[in-house]
């Protein structure tokens, strides 16, 4: 089973999410650059954090517009689990993947830090091993993360059950204490907090079996026992 | 063909928090006791230097680069053009 992590000017996670899936959970991993064609025989895609384009204009728009976006667009449309991670988040949300916005958090500071995140959605690929309501321990890092929709589409995203995380405790302003989205199909998921820098123990202050069953429902969603 | 330079101002929604202008208001401004200023909203301003036969075609082009190439969020922010002239 084969993941492609998407590289753009500016990713400065593609490392670290190429050696989770690789050295940790045994995935085929292959960084794929922004403006080549998706490879052919790829069973899902992370767009990882960092920096695209060093945020110019407004973090992930510029990213959006890769050539890459839209082989990604059409393999998730096709049902590909897809994950956004940050950044990656950032740039599904500004190539209409998932609806909203992020903005700057409210204290305008970027944030780094350890937090817990809660799952309030274990349908997707990347939460089926988790528990409702389970709590993650697990990284943050964004000066853009405040998530932000308006009233119809919050009711939307609630109706849907397409909000996958939210905070356990207030950390950036963002509605309804969002951490991560789905699209309506599910396949799609975007997250501000970073799974792949909390999934090993011996980086993680607190316990990184949580967040590794984030990596461990892609691997039971492809089909691959561990 | 003249060139006219238009100014894009992209201004998130009145009802989206806007820490920036909140800090420059009560942490600077009213802070000095300027109490006739009631609102401050921070925003982004672009300038297009863009050939066009007048000003209309000018803000018109340039309104639809915004769009097309989604410079402003519209869920969250509007925008507005200004011309400063050829």
């Amino acid at each position: 089973m084969k993941v492609a992590v998407i590289v753009f000017p500016g990713s400065n996670c593609d490392r670290d999410m190429h050696h989770v899936l690789k050295d940790v959970f045994h995935l085929e991993s292959q960084l794929v650059w922004h403006t080549d064609a998706l490879p052919k025989n790829i069973d899902a895609i992370v767009l990882p954090g960092g920096f695209s384009y060093g945020d110019r204009l407004r973090a992930g728009v510029i990213a959006a517009h890769s050539p890459v976006i839209k082989d990604v667009k059409k393999m998730a449309e096709k049902g590909m689990p897809v994950l956004g991670v940050c950044n990656g988040f950032q740039i599904l949300v500004e190539s209409g993947l998932l609806p909203g916005a992020l903005l700057k958090n409210t204290s305008l500071n970027f944030m780094c830090k350890w937090t817990e995140i809660i799952v309030k959605n274990n349908k997707t690929p990347f939460t089926n091993k988790l528990k409702l309501d389970q709590r993650i321990p697990i990284a943050i890092a964004n000066g853009e993360g405040r998530y932000y929709a308006d009233e119809k589409t919050l009711a939307l995203l609630q109706k849907n059950n397409q909000i996958v995380f939210t905070y356990g405790e207030q950390v950036n302003g963002a509605s309804l204490g969002i951490a991560g989205i789905s699209n309506k199909a599910g396949n799609v998921v975007g997250m501000m907090p970073h799974p792949e820098r909390s999934a090993e123990q011996i980086i993680n202050p607190k316990n990184a079996k949580p967040a590794s069953l984030i990596f461990e429902s892609l691997l039971n969603t492809l089909g691959v026992t561990a | 063909m003249p060139s006219f330079k238009v100014n894009v101002i992209i201004e998130n929604k009145p009802e989206i928090v806007d820490p920036e202008g909140d800090t420059i208001l009560n942490d600077l401004i009213l802070k000095d006791k300027k109490t006739s200023v009631k609102k401050v909203r921070s925003a982004k301003m672009l300038r297009f230097v863009i050939d066009a036969k007048d000003k209309k075609s000018a803000e018109k082009a340039v309104l639809g680069i915004c769009n097309e190439f989604r410079i402003f969020n519209p869920l969250v922010s509007k925008v507005s053009v200004e011309t400063l002239g050829a």
